[in-house]
């Protein structure tokens, strides 16, 4: 009950901090599709590259959170940017590659032979194969990947107050600090309801993407 | 059209050994005509096949589609110049029936209407509605639709050389035969170059000019099916195409090859005495009976009539069947047997008496092949 009403008397703050909590995730998501795609898709042409490049991202990801901004802070120091945004995107960055690079490695190298057979017996270049049959067939399974690594470092990114970059992460460290539990609620709430939202509506985006055959309703014939 | 010289293959396997997939292929299949390459499984002929058109890159030997050696052409342009047909059928999912049917016309750069249009004029071709399937998508169909689309897939761009991998093979049997018919009857019309991959004896006589016989890689025999089969070159080649191969000659023939004249006719007013005369005469134990306008009606057994006396009217016997003059002598000779007849009248597709087949010209014909070459066994 408490809680509730601190939540209505702080709608703006909450609001803020969640724009800033999804400012971070998706600035960072971005980042990641633009290069984790690529990246998935030049290993598919080199297994021991494949290998080596699924190796560091796994390794990557078992990283504690904590420790990973606890390791960026001196290396950004380098630059000024040891704490605030820039650390947070970058280990949100580096913790989607893995699920977006093997989503889209596996993806490509699992398109059935015969349909790759087929584009290069009709006269597609590997470009023009990748372009018109592979990738479009691989995007659900890299919506897929997409979507683990939103929902995973909408959670990560709570942790990304320590370093001082806001987010909704802040009710629930001043919570802690300040024995609130109605601020550590409201931010425990707030990062889970905004996990479940994404998680729905990527979805929903990663069926609309899936080619039209999946959804379209079956003729009869 | 289609030339291949000492054409070979080496593959490197895993484990550090080498397989001869294919050994000094030499053939040449001519302008307008389907050579099936046949033979049993790992025999290497989707190797041969793929080699034409740079899937598989060659070891040895020369390729010449079209009168140009392969080796000058880019390997992409290659491939858009020949069709391509596959067993797994490898229509994109993503794509409408009419994208995947276009796919060549727009790789090759045709005016998007052109292709569209070409979409849905062959779609016509193979009875499915343009209006219905242009917008579906591959999994709407099933799979013999699917293979009919893979087929025009194939000939979108119009190329003069097609190849297919066992393109029927994925159909069962009814819909197979179906697929079949409809395309030897396109084939009448485009007579494109073929080369055919099938390991079905049956498929090869039915569809194939030329039958190229593969063993371990070589070529073994390259004849025509009657020959092929009148003539296996060796015991492999024999128990391949099976011990009933003489009968598998039946669907090679028509009955018009065996038919003999039925200028010796009676019509219903004649005098079965003229009737006696014309089958002695002739040396028939029977003879048909005509109606006014020619259409076969009944007949008369000389044994029957020996004493009779009056018009064929009175004593003929109804024809407990008939054959068509262009069915083919599989056909015919089932017919026979069911009916337990040593011969059969021959009519035209409206029931006009034209001739008669009987059992011992059959045999006569399928034996003279042997009979010409003394040498061969009559196995
Ligand atoms: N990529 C490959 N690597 C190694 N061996 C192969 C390869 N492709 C085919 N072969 C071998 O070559 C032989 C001929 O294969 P293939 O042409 O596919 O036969 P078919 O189409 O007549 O069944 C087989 O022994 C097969 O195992
Ligand atoms: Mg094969």
């Amino acid at each position: 009950m408490e809680t509730l009403v601190f939540i209505s008397q702080n709608l703006d703050l909450i609001f803020e901090r969640t724009v800033q909590h999804m400012s971070i995730v998706c600035v960072a998501i971005g980042l990641a599709i633009v290069t984790g795609v690529p990246v998935g898709i030049l290993i598919t042409l080199n297994q021991k590259a494949a290998d080596i490049v699924l190796y560091i991202a796994a390794i990557i990801i078992t990283i504690p959170s904590i420790a990973l901004f606890g390791l960026m802070i001196p290396v950004l120091s380098l630059i000024g940017q040891g704490v605030g945004y820039m650390p947070a995107v970058i280990a949100v960055l580096l913790y989607s590659q893995l699920p977006i690079i093997r989503n889209t490695y596996t993806a490509i190298t699992n398109v059935d032979p015969a349909l790759r057979e087929a584009a290069r017996g009709l006269g597609m270049t590997p470009i023009q194969r990748l372009r018109r049959v592979e990738i479009p067939l691989a995007i659900p399974v890299v919506m897929a990947g997409v979507r683990i690594a939103v929902v995973m470092n909408i959670g990560i990114t709570a942790i990304a107050t320590y370093i001082g970059a806001g987010g909704l992460g802040a009710f629930i460290s001043r919570g802690i600090s300040q024995s609130d539990p109605r601020q550590l609620i409201t931010g425990a709430l707030m990062v889970s309801l905004l996990a479940i939202v994404s998680d729905y509506f990527l979805l929903w985006l990663q069926k609309r993407l899936t080619p039209a055959s999946s959804s379209a309703p079956a003729g009869g014939h | 059209m289609i030339k291949l010289e000492k054409l070979s293959k080496i593959f490197e396997t895993p484990n550090g050994g080498t397989v001869m997939a294919a050994d000094k292929v030499s053939l040449e299949v001519a302008k307008g005509e389907i050579c099936v390459l046949l033979g049993p499984s790992g025999c290497g002929k989707t190797t041969t096949l793929k080699m034409i058109n740079g899937l598989i890159p060659k070891t040895s030997g020369k390729i010449h589609v079209a009168g140009r050696d392969t080796d000058t052409i880019d390997p992409v342009e290659l491939r858009r110049s020949i069709g391509y047909v596959i067993q797994q059928i490898g229509l994109f999912p993503n794509m409408t029936i009419e994208d995947n049917i276009c796919i060549v016309p727009d790789l090759l750069g045709w005016e998007r209407s052109k292709a569209r249009k070409r979409a849905a004029e062959l779609l016509d071709l193979v009875n499915l509605d343009p209006s219905i399937f242009l917008k579906r998508f591959p999994k709407e169909l099933s799979g013999g639709q699917q293979q009919r689309v893979g087929v025009i897939r194939a000939l979108a761009a119009d190329p003069p050389v097609l190849l297919m991998d066992e393109p029927f093979g994925a159909i069962d049997p009814i819909n197979r035969a179906v697929i079949q018919d409809e395309f030897l009857r396109m084939q009448t019309e485009l007579r494109k170059t073929i080369a055919f991959v099938s390991h079905d004896i049956d498929e090869a006589i039915k569809m194939a000019d030329k039958i190229a016989i593969f063993r371990d890689g070589k070529l073994e025999q390259f004849d025509s099916p009657d020959d092929l089969l009148a003539r296996p070159a060796n015991d492999f080649i024999a128990s391949f195409l099976g011990s009933d191969r003489t009968l598998k000659r039946l669907s090679l023939l028509k009955v018009s090859d065996v038919m003999l004249s039925g200028r010796i006719r009676v019509s219903a007013q004649d005098d079965v005495a003229t009737a006696r005369d014309m089958m002695k005469e002739a040396g028939h134990k029977n003879i048909v009976m005509v109606g006014p306008r020619g259409r076969a009606r009944g007949y008369l057994h000389l044994n029957d009539v020996v004493e009779a006396s009056g018009t064929v009217e009175e004593h003929y016997q109804a024809l407990p069947t008939t054959v068509n003059v262009d069915a083919d002598l599989r056909t015919a000779v089932s017919r026979m047997f069911r009916h337990d007849m040593t011969w059969m009248a021959c009519v035209d597709d409206d029931g006009f008496f034209k001739g008669f087949i009987t059992q011992r010209a059959i045999s006569h014909q399928l034996g003279a092949t042997y009979r010409d070459t003394p040498t061969e066994g009559l196995t």
